[in-house]
Order: C-alpha cells, then structure tokens, then sequence
C-alpha cells in the first residue's frame, strides 16, 4: 500500500507507540483488500458499534483504555449504539439481578470511557444516527469510518456516503488516524452491482423480510434493486427512508450487504440506473411464494412454539419520529375496533433519545402511553441477549432481533393484532 | 489428503480438527453467548445456522465462505482471541470479508502471545471437499492440507 511521508512517519513511531499500533492496525486491514492507499476521513461524526458495558468485553475496555492512557484519540466526536438497560422496560427480579450484577457491571466505567474518547454528547445513543433529530447525518460522497451494519447500509444506499462495513474497534482507530484504507465500498467499483433483484410480489413487500431474502441470496455483495419503487415511490420522504431502514438492517443482518440500490429511488440508482450493474450480474426474482418461504424457513426456538407472547419489541433498527407517529395511529386504531383499551401484550417501541425527546413533545406521546405501549432508548437486542430469554417468548417485527437473538418474528401487520387483538 | 493454497491474511501453523459451514459465519450470533457466560468451548450458539448450531468452535479448525452479519463481528472475534476461546485457525474459500479482516488484524497487532493463522481464497472446492472431524494442517506458505 502507498502511504504518505506523513502516515509513513505515524507508522515508524512518529506519534508514539500507539498511535503506531493504530496506524499498522489500518494498513494491515487494508492490505487483507489489496488496498492501494489510505484516504481521509471526510464526514462531521462517525460512528461506534460498541455501546454496551458488558462484563465479558474486558479486553475492548482494555484496548481503550491504552488509547486513552496514550491520550491517542479522536478529534472526530461520535453517536454510539443504544444503551442496553432502560428502567422503564420490563424486567422480572432474576433478569434485573442479571443484567445488573453480572452482565452488565462495566457499563457506567465503558460510557466515562466514551465520553472521554469523543461522545457527541450524552444522549448519542442509538444505532439510527442519521435521523436528522441525532444530527449525524452524512453528506453525498463523504468518506466515513461508521460501523453498525445497519446504519452502514443505510450511509451507503440512502445518502450516497461512502462506508466499508467496518467492525467495532476499526471504526474508532480510523477515525484516531483520520484515514480508513480505499477499498471495496469506498471505489465507484466497488459500489456497483453483482445482482439484479426483480420484484414480483402482487402487494408491497414486508421490508424486513424481503430484506432477509436478499441478504441470505446475495450475502455481501450490492444488489441492483427493480421494481420496488412501484410499491415505495421514487422519492426518499419519511415513509420510503423508514422502509429502507428496515429493509437495509435485515439485509445487513441476514447476509452481509454494505450497499443496495433501488431503480428510481436511492441517489446512486437514479444518477447512474443501470449502468450500476455489471456485465454477467446474477440474477433474483421474488414474488410472494418466494416471501412465504423465506419466512416458513424462519426457525422457532420458543421452548413452546404455543406459548402466549410476554412481550413485543419493535424498532431494531430504532424507530424514526414518523413511525412512532403511525403505530400510535395504528394502535389507537385496531384498539378500538377490538374494543380493548391497552395492550394485550406488553409492548416496547425503540427509538433515539433524541427522537423520543421530539416525540414527547408532540400530541402522539400522551395518546401511544395511554394505548399501554411504553417507549424506551434501549436495543432490545443487548436486552435479549442473555440465556433468561431463551424462555421466553418475545415477538418482535425485527428480522435483525430474530437472527441474534430467540425473539419470534411476525409482520407488520401480525404484531398489531397480536398486541391490541390477542390474535396470532 | 488434499493441499489446497490460499492467501495467508495472518501466518502461522497449526493442526486442528475441521468444522465446516457452507453458510456465511455469523460471528456475533455464533460467539456472543459462549464468550459471555463462560463457555470455554465456544459452542455455536447460531440458530440459524443448522451445520454449526451447538458445536464447539475454541481449538477447531473453522471452514467457513465468510462472515455475515453485525458489525460487532470484528470486535467479538478480538475478544474470543484475547480470551483464549478462538478458533485454531479460519479458512475461508471466499476472499475474506471486512469482519473478518479486522478480527484478524486487532488479534494480530494488539493481543500478545495468540496466533491464529487466517488463510482466505480457497476455493469452493476446498469447502465441498472438507467435512466435519477431517484433520487440517496449515504450513506457513499459506497451504492447508486436509486428511
């Protein structure tokens, strides 16, 4: 790999051992893709996979704390993934005693670590950064050192950002050298597509599952997406980004997709249309039987496959202002139809602290916690990550909360008559 | 036996016995249990993935096409390496994939005394001829031998 006389210099000590760790640790990375040399970071923020204090994960607090001791750190503030403990959400004796005198003991000490090493500021927390009440929304063509899957996805194919599917621990030390290795998504050939994706369902698909269909098909490369505008629009408004943020986390979770383009839509896409696609490109079709049995595929491991649902948890990735809006419709709505006045269901909607803050402030806060639904900043995903819920049996909208964890996945519209109908 | 060559990502030899997946790895939902409540064998915890589902990975020799999944990938692999829980070595038949990469590269440059050798491009044939419990060698030139 070409380096520069400075990268050079920041690599044969220059700037201390350290920081020389951290540069080799770069261009290592790079060299494992034939990397032809390192560009500069170009975005405000980055952002940081690593949010949880779990117990087990000494050796990332240890890694950090020799950044910080070597006071090797960035200049780049950074959003975070959410928190993985909220009071307000349900929890029984043993599971409180569990997350919070074994699992997760280091997380006050892994937050002073953050906000020593650049937090935002300390509400920061959520996996959906970019939604514009977090502010760390990135420019067209900037170059980023972001990890989470789903928000790399949703840089890349939304906002038109440059983003390698960086790992925790990578994303920070590329941000410290100010540099990440130019290689895969980061190159105009790297972003074009490998697969053409034809949908061919009779309605909109659900976004989640067919976003787990084309994840589990392409793996980590792009697909060119066609026909999908004709069900969420060619214009990226509130409700198309909240589909493709779904859509994007489960093909990031599912498989290992870093960008997807849709005809007429994403920026990319209607820039450049089909010349994204390269010669000899594969090709998927999907229709509603091929929908039906990716999701019959889905593996059961409730303990009872019967069992009666103890809680649901929606917004893995965190839910958008607009979204918690139109649930609050939906189930106000269903609710009365049934008769009921609550839940049937306890029921967890996620999103930023930043969004919540905004959604609190509208009308749509007093009217959705009367409906029983509580809201939370937490990630279900760190809350289910533990053998107690194993047991039990959570339902959940979220293709992402199904794959890692025993959370049962329904659609849209199974959750809404589970949780205000008791339906199934 | 049968020699396959690949590309070395990071050196080292060893032998160990064979796990395989023709399904993309899923590092977090394969690790995150087995790492947190103190498995030392690092059972497969993916329920996803049928061919690996249960089965010890610390000490084996991983054959996967690559890594899926959660960006924690990289950071989970570091931590299973600094714990001693990794596996002997991971044998890709794909080009290695950023997780991976970065896993392997953190484990290399910041974790004293662990090698774990990682060798990509492979092929599809070494991952449709290797099964389950077959004896792997990995010399230092990057050859995998299969027995």
């Amino acid at each position: 790999m070409f380096l520069t006389d400075e990268q050079q210099r920041i690599l044969n000590g220059e700037k201390g051992e350290t920081m020389a760790k951290v540069m080799k640790t770069m261009v290592m990375y790079g060299d494992a893709f034939e990397a032809e040399k390192l560009v500069p970071i170009s975005s405000k923020y980055n952002h940081l996979v690593t949010s949880f204090g779990l117990k087990v994960m000494s050796p990332v607090y240890d890694l950090m704390q020799k950044l910080l001791d070597a006071e090797v750190v960035s200049g780049q503030k950074f959003s975070v993934d959410p928190r993985p403990l909220d009071k307000k959400v349900p929890a029984n004796f043993l599971q409180n005693f569990v997350f919070n005198k074994f699992m997760y003991t280091k997380q006050d000490f892994y937050e002073d670590q953050l906000e020593k090493l650049g937090l935002m500021d300390k509400d920061a927390f959520t996996c959906a950064c970019y939604m514009d009440e977090v502010g760390n929304k990135p420019e067209k063509g900037e170059i980023l050192s972001w990890a989470e899957s789903s928000a790399v996805v949703y840089a890349n194919s939304v906002l038109g950002a440059r983003c390698n599917r960086n790992s925790g621990i990578l994303d920070i030390m590329g941000s410290i050298v100010g540099y990440v290795p130019y290689f895969g998504l980061l190159t105009d050939e790297g972003r074009k597509a490998t697969w053409v994706i034809k949908i061919e369902t009779t309605k909109k698909p659900e976004a989640q599952l067919l976003g787990s269909a084309i994840g589990m098909k392409v793996m980590e490369d792009v697909p060119y997406v066609i026909g999908l505008d004709k069900w969420i629009g060619n214009e990226l408004n509130d409700e198309a980004c909240t589909y493709l943020k779904d859509f994007g986390a489960a093909t990031a979770s599912n498989g290992a997709v870093g960008l997807y383009h849709i005809e007429n839509l994403t920026p990319e896409a209607v820039e450049k249309g089909k010349d994204l696609i390269v010669e000899g490109a594969k090709e998927y079709v999907i229709d509603d039987a091929e929908l039906e049995r990716v999701k019959n595929n889905y593996p059961v491991v409730w303990k009872n496959p019967d069992a009666k649902p103890k809680l649901c948890f929606m917004g893995c990735p965190h839910m958008s202002l607009q979204q918690l809006k139109d649930w609050t419709d939906k189930v106000e709505a269903s609710l009365k139809e049934a008769g009921n006045k609550k839940v049937l269901i306890p029921t967890v909607f996620t999103a930023a602290p930043k969004v919540l803050e905004a959604f609190n402030k509208t009308d749509y806060a007093k009217r959705l916690e009367a409906t029983g639904v509580i809201t939370s900043y937490i990630c279900p995903l760190m809350y289910m990550n533990n053998p107690l819920c194993k047991k039990m049996p959570v339902i959940t909208s979220s293709n992402k909360l199904r794959t890692y964890t025993s959370a049962r996945y329904y659609t849209d519209d199974e959750i809404l008559n589970a949780i205000t109908k008791g339906g199934k | 036996m049968k020699e396959f060559k690949g590309r070395i990502v990071t050196p080292g030899t060893v032998t160990a016995e064979a796990v395989v997946t023709h399904e993309g790895f899923n590092t977090l939902a394969s690790l995150q249990m087995a790492l947190q409540f103190g498995d030392k064998e690092a059972k497969c915890g993916d329920q996803n993935n049928a061919e690996l589902n249960g089965k010890p990975l610390a000490g084996k020799a991983l054959c996967l096409p690559q890594t899926i999944g959660s960006t924690t990938g990289g950071l989970v692999l570091y931590c299973a390496c600094a714990m001693g829980r990794q596996p002997a070595c991971m044998l890709f038949a794909n080009h290695i994939d950023s997780l991976a990469a970065a896993g392997a590269v953190l484990a290399d440059v910041w974790v004293d005394g662990v090698t774990m050798p990682v060798i990509d491009c492979l092929g599809d044939e070494f991952l449709n001829y290797v099964k389950d419990g077959m004896t792997i060698t990995v010399k230092e030139d990057g050859t995998v031998c299969v027995d």
